[in-house]
């Protein structure tokens, strides 16, 4: 009886150490997603897990031939100590060939030591302080900075006989980057930024910073809200306390952004923003992205999240191809960062100094489509760089 | 002189907003002496159910505010009959610890039906627009606001202290027992005070949805702001508490105006000032 069980348990294991042994070129590519998949930010989490899963299914389920295996972390909300345990555990344990998401700049901050030990290429999908691609050589980034697409606004309402601004930014880190950028690129367009005010974070009512934005006298407001009901509240205030009516116009960037789009209703018609992706972005990999997310989930989202996850993806998925599969940190990053394609946002690249996205900034007016909301895009800037890192 | 009206008026807003949030727990915590920190949860019922009516079954405004005001009362009665009536007797650490369990419960469950998103309640068009008052605008919602707030708190104040109802109630929660023995149902009067509370609550998440959004994290997310008003105001005292709910909103927008980089510094200042004046409430001595 025990030689019996004695010879199951050799047969066993021999079976396993064969299979181990031929089976290395049959196991997945290891990708660790980390981001919020719960609590009051567990929407960005579902923005990354379509985008990223929607690339994967639009190449066939493989990409360069390999599985994939996509490993989700939660990070609940900014939480740098709780990332940090969550990919080393990540890199020691699960051993993950790349690591992609990220929404928060201090979580992203805290891998860095990690990634650039372990030589974990990473991918952030969203995190938009400029600094963090300088804090470690293998981070790659698919999103956008407040810089990159605060400057060409600022210009261009330089250009059009806007002289004197407000700025009206949450009191933050990403507001600050905002209103610094804001700041820096109108002065030297020749423009007054009369007033800089910053709203605590946990404003709910904003009637009276909209009444010091008209007391200002500016002819337009720039601005710089987290999304959600901070988002939703101050594009009310305006609408409401008279300021659309009495001319100031409203400049911003990732306000009009389209998980909260419908929801301002007609408060949000004529807003004017600047941003890299629209949902009405009108080309065939835009339809492609759209097409392949609403088959993953119908009630999908297209918006900056889910766009930086899919190019994550494809920033992914070409490391993998230039490894063959194999863990090779340093050969997938000489990949990554001469990387240059079609995204669904338009023609972008990877700088290679930066690792940072360089892509078309446009600037765009809400409109009415065929009963919905959208950013409709009037004017490319062009291709645009991190200016915040130029420095 | 433009700025101190605006701030008047902005603030006498800000704060008829918060005593409309408020005044439900006014009554459960304060007069019941029943501490329900699932408040913001039965205010985010409300809100939710008039969402969902205007927004997903067209319902008009006027019909959808006394449905959800309804179901809030209802959900509130179910539960007080079910489940809440135990904890009357129970220590207050018992009573904190099962309503901040009920409000996680009802933060998951919102989240798995509705969704993470803003919820946001189709206003009428005689709300939705604005109203000139001469040297500046208002929206015509905080209008409504102000005068739905001075009419609950009439209302409220009224019934507690002038009828039989109010009565009953101070005798149910002073002497139980005694209270009774004197043939008062007191079965009913507790049910129908929670149901009350609870559909003031609802009222609050309707009419409040403008400055607080509704969110899954709603229950939780404007409860310390809910409880500082009841606190300063002083349990149980409804005109305390409006008085406290103006007064604070005329601070923190004062502060807004002038001095928006100390954030909410002056609010919890000016709480932890009147407190310290009138540790009983604004309006006890």
């Amino acid at each position: 009886m025990i030689s019996q069980i004695r010879r199951m348990a050799v047969t066993a294991a021999t079976t396993y150490l064969a299979l181990t042994a031929f089976g290395v070129s049959a196991q997945p590519v290891k990708v660790g997603i980390v981001g919020p998949f719960s609590g009051p930010y567990s929407h960005y989490g579902s923005l990354f897990k379509n985008g990223a899963e929607a690339y994967i299914a639009s190449q066939g389920g493989k990409l360069a031939g390999k599985e994939i295996e996509l490993i989700y972390r939660d990070t609940g909300g900014p939480n740098p100590g709780q990332t940090k345990t969550l990919v080393q555990e990540l890199i020691v344990k699960d051993k993950v060939d790349y690591l992609g998401g990220f929404v928060f700049t201090p979580n992203a901050l805290a891998v860095a030591p990690l990634i650039q030990q372990s030589k974990t290429p990473t991918v952030i999908f969203n995190a938009a302080t400029s600094a963090i691609t300088d804090k470690s050589e293998f981070f790659l980034r698919t999103s956008y900075t407040l810089w990159q697409v605060t400057v060409p606004i600022a210009q261009w309402a330089a250009k059009n006989n806007i002289k004197k601004v407000v700025t009206a930014v949450t009191d933050y880190g990403p507001g600050i980057d905002a209103e610094t950028a804001w700041k820096s690129e109108f002065t030297k367009q020749g423009g007054t930024t009369v007033e800089s005010i910053r709203m605590p974070i946990a404003t709910t009512d904003f009637a009276p910073f909209v009444q010091r934005i008209k007391a200002s006298g500016a002819q337009a407001v720039y601005t710089f809200l987290p999304g959600g009901p901070p988002n939703l509240g101050f594009v009310k205030a305006y609408n409401e306390n008279g300021l659309a009516k009495s001319g100031i116009q409203f400049l911003g960037t990732a306000e009009t952004d389209e998980f909260d789009l419908q929801k301002f209703g007609d408060a949000a018609l004529g807003l004017t923003t600047a941003f890299h992706y629209s949902a009405a972005h009108d080309s065939p990999e835009n339809r492609t992205f759209i097409e392949a997310l609403k088959k993953r989930d119908p009630n999908a989202i297209a918006n900056y999240a889910s766009v930086g996850a899919w190019d994550g993806m494809y920033v992914i998925h070409k490391m993998i191809e230039a490894t063959g599969g194999q863990k090779d940190g340093q050969k997938a990053l000489t990949a990554g960062r001469e990387l240059q394609w079609e995204s669904p946002r338009g023609p972008v690249r990877i700088d290679p100094k930066t690792r940072h996205i360089v892509q078309n900034v446009y600037l765009r007016n809400v409109e009415r489509v065929g009963g919905v909301l959208v950013n409709k895009e009037v004017q490319s800037f062009g291709p645009q760089t991190d200016y915040g890192l130029d420095k | 002189m433009q700025l101190l009206a605006n701030v008047l008026i902005d603030g006498l807003a800000y704060g008829m907003v918060l005593f409309i949030i408020a005044v439900g727990l006014s009554v459960t915590l304060g007069l019941m002496r029943f501490v329900n920190l699932a408040h913001g949860a039965f205010a985010m019922i409300g809100g939710y159910v008039a969402a969902l009516l205007t927004r997903e079954a067209q319902w008009s405004f006027w019909i959808a505010l006394p449905v959800a005001i309804a179901a809030t009362a209802a959900t509130g009665a179910l539960l007080e009959a079910f489940v809440l009536r135990h904890l009357y007797r129970r220590t207050e650490l018992e009573q904190v610890l099962f309503t901040i369990g009920l409000s996680f419960f009802l933060i998951a469950g919102t989240n798995a039906l509705a969704g993470p998103q803003v919820q946001l309640i189709v206003l009428p068009p005689l709300l939705a627009q604005s109203v000139d008052l001469g040297f500046r605008t208002l929206p015509a919602q905080r209008l409504f606001v102000i005068g739905t707030g001075l009419i609950v708190a009439a209302v409220a104040a009224w019934t507690v202290t002038r009828t039989r109802f109010g009565v009953w109630l101070r005798a149910a929660v002073d002497h139980p027992d005694t209270a009774a023995t004197l043939g008062i149902p007191i079965r009913t009067v507790q049910c129908a005070s929670f149901a009350a509370g609870a559909a003031l609550a609802g009222l609050g998440g309707v009419l409040g949805a403008e400055l607080m959004p509704l969110e899954p994290y709603y229950a939780l997310k404007y409860l310390v702001l809910v409880l500082v008003v009841v606190a300063v105001g002083g349990m149980g005292s409804l005109p305390g508490s409006l008085l406290a709910a103006v007064t604070l909103g005329i601070v923190e927008t004062a502060s807004k105006y002038l001095a928006s980089d100390w954030g909410s510094l002056f609010f919890f200042l000016a709480m932890a000032v009147l407190l310290a004046w009138r540790p009983n409430g604004l309006l006890q001595r």
